[in-house]
């Protein structure tokens, strides 16, 4: 057995609206092996980029955490003060967030912005090994030294995202969250992103889970898979079962979903939309588009148990 | 016959004025016409920087081509008058790629539906307008009563961008410029928007223009390929063999970028260089500068296209051996467009696979 890296236990995120309390994640458990690259995909709202988030304790109001326990190498990040949990982030888990190109200050020099990453968090270095520490790291994300001179809008998309990375892995974290990190890049430059990503975390022994809804991207880079929909994580299987044997008929549709570059007309879409998720179907929040749903299906709901060698899945007919 | 829609050998460069010296060639001498009697799907595929979206603007008059001409009906829409105006903004619609820019953010985004619907009479009673625009809203998959009277900020990027494909749909148009209509949009999503696209072209008789990066999508929905690069065309044809063999190396190189769903890892780690922007002055293909297969000729005269099949043309001096076409007769390599009945069957629920026929 291997051992976790980060753990998810029973974790559950609420959003409090004035129509009520929208479960933008319900029970979410699963673990994170060491130097694992796992997927969580979903359409959008079923609740990736909110898990994402909470992981980090990053959820703001009318958003809350309602319980659960996160654990990261033996620490509960739940138990912890609001300081010591901004000296986690970064330093232990670190997040490549959504266009995060944007994320970066236009008026500050690159090097400026890592250096205060690094000042943030306690690193205190003479001036010189500070600027030495940035050249490795843009090197190491494959960008020119020269590069820290400038300002985020002398730079090209794919080089703004691996100077995202760049700062992200600037005190080498044990967790990578990269959420939807290539997706306004053209797919030259995503490869690229995607093998500095891939680079950098084997340098630093660390865990990534790559947030978002491309799954030819997850197919390509991610060691296993986990699916949400609704706000629930309803299978979670080795990539390449995820594509060769989908257990949940979710799973099986949305991998239906994809076009294909080899068979014109192979994919279609899934019947009817994504429930609201402050008003959920009763039972199994996917039984309304569901081809094999039953009577247990609309009353109860399923379990998310081991349905696999390496597999758990949410779904009565498993 | 007159096309319905023509571009003659498009050049568009910007910059180059008091204060910039440099100038970026946006779009280099492109040519396509589209028929207005046997409806088609053309994909326009490249990546950001390759002209994709300037020809967007130009074909709809958003811009001026600093060369070339586009014409509707016969008719440059530089000198085209107000009423003939009018005629083209109803049979032309466009589906833009960021929802975010088409929206006013003061207005419901029932403004956009309403608008036209007033502006071209397509309803005789507001009761009658509110159904049209429920019917065209459920045909994209939204729900319309939580998509009226809600404000842009207050739908995700894929409800809006739907919300533009409904609005399309609403005024019956000849000709659909897409760019990038799905690349906001949701799997499950995707494929009902571009199932109603496809549909448009069978069922109603659209011709479509879909502009995009993505060349999966391009490869479902389009009968005819156009690969554009930093503005100039790579290589064009039928769909089947641009995407199944690939012969441009730049071409070769988007195809095997692609991420590929499926249990096969496809993805080599060969690093490629960046793509800089160009620069006028430049000679050459714009290609030589990333290209594995690049020789001297390469770096001095742009290669011409090359029609090395029936249906399909390629800029590249690899296929120097075969027959040279000019710019503007590079729609003779596209498959005539099989007409409606001729349609093989895909499998159930796919809708209408679209072979063109060679």
């Amino acid at each position: 057995m291997i051992a976790d890296v980060l753990r998810v236990q029973g974790l559950v995120v609420h959003y409090h609206t004035p129509l009520g309390a929208v479960r933008a994640a319900d029970n979410i458990t699963f673990g994170l092996r060491v130097e694992e690259r796992l997927g969580l995909v979903g359409e959008s709202g079923s609740g990736k980029s909110t898990l994402a988030l909470a992981i980090l304790r990053m959820i703001k109001p009318p958003g809350r955490i309602e319980g659960g326990e996160i654990w990261l190498d033996g620490l509960n990040l739940m138990t912890l003060s609001e300081e010591e949990m901004r000296q986690v982030r970064l330093a232990r888990i670190a997040m490549i967030p959504q266009g995060s190109m944007n994320s970066l200050n236009p008026v500050m020099r690159i090097r400026a912005q890592i250096a205060d990453a690094l000042r943030d968090h306690g690193v205190r270095l003479p001036k010189r090994e500070v600027d030495e520490r940035i050249r490795d790291l843009l090197h190491s994300v494959g960008l020119r030294p020269d590069v820290a001179s400038m300002f985020p809008h002398e730079l090209s998309g794919g080089m703004k995202q691996r100077a995202c990375i760049a700062i992200a892995i600037s005190l080498r974290p044990r967790v990578i969250i990269a959420d939807e990190p290539t997706s306004a890049l053209d797919v030259v430059v995503q490869k690229q992103v995607m093998e500095t990503l891939a680079r950098v975390q084997k340098e630093l022994e660390a865990s990534v889970i790559l947030v978002g809804h491309d799954m030819g991207l997850v197919a390509q880079f991610v060691d296993r898979v986990g699916i949400m929909y609704a706000g629930k994580l309803v299978e979670v299987s080795p990539v390449r079962d995820v594509f060769t044997q989908p257990l949940h008929p979710y799973t099986r549709l949305l991998i239906a979903s994809l076009p294909s570059l080899q068979h014109k007309g192979s994919f279609q879409g899934i019947p009817g939309l994504p429930p609201l998720l402050r008003d959920l179907p009763s039972g199994c929040a996917f039984h309304p588009r569901c081809p094999h749903a039953v009577d247990r299906c609309r009353t109860e709901v399923p379990r998310f148990k081991e349905a696999g060698t390496a597999s758990w899945a949410a779904c009565h007919l498993l | 016959m007159t096309p319905l829609l023509e571009a003659r050998n498009l050049t568009k460069i910007f910059g180059g004025g008091v204060f910039e010296r440099k100038q970026t060639v946006a779009l280099e001498d492109f040519s396509i016409s589209i028929d207005g009697d046997r409806p088609s799907v053309t994909a326009v595929v490249g990546e950001s920087g390759s002209g994709k979206t300037t020809l967007a603007r130009l074909l709809l008059g958003l811009v001026t081509p600093t060369r070339g001409q586009v014409l509707y009906n016969g008719r440059d829409l530089r000198t085209m008058g107000a009423p003939d105006w009018k005629v083209f903004r109803h049979d032309v619609q466009v589906i833009f790629q960021d929802p975010y820019e088409v929206y006013n953010p003061f207005y419901r985004v029932d403004h956009v539906l309403t608008t036209p619907v007033a502006k071209f009479k397509l309803a005789a009673t507001k009761a009658a307008a509110r159904t049209v625009i429920e019917d065209a809203l459920r045909a994209v998959g939204l729900r319309p009563e939580e998509t009226l009277g809600r404000f842009p900020h207050q739908l995700s990027g894929g409800q809006r961008q739907r919300v533009m494909v409904a609005r399309a749909l609403l005024l019956k148009p000849r000709v659909i410029l897409a760019d990038e209509p799905v690349s906001m949009v949701d799997a499950s999503m995707r494929a009902t928007i571009l199932a109603s696209l496809r549909a448009m072209t069978v069922e109603r008789g659209i011709s479509i223009i879909y502009i995009t990066h993505d060349l999966a999508t391009a490869y479902q929905i389009g009968q005819n390929i156009v690969v554009l690069y930093r503005g100039s065309v790579a290589e064009a044809g039928d769909v089947e063999c641009v995407v199944k063999h690939p012969q441009h190396p730049y071409t070769q190189l988007l195809i095997s970028s692609i991420p590929v769903a499926s249990a096969e890892r496809t993805w080599t780690t060969e690093m490629v260089a960046d793509p800089a922007i160009r620069v006028t002055g430049q000679d050459g293909c714009t290609f030589a500068d990333r290209c594995p297969s690049a020789t001297s000729p390469c770096l001095q005269t742009p290669p011409p296209l090359f029609r090395t099949a029936p249906h399909r043309a390629v800029a590249c001096y690899l296929y120097q051996s075969a027959p040279a076409l000019r710019r503007e007769e590079m729609v003779a390599v596209f498959a005539a467009p099989v007409p409606p009945k001729a349609e093989p069957s895909g499998p159930p629920g796919s809708g209408e696979a679209q072979h063109a026929g060679v």
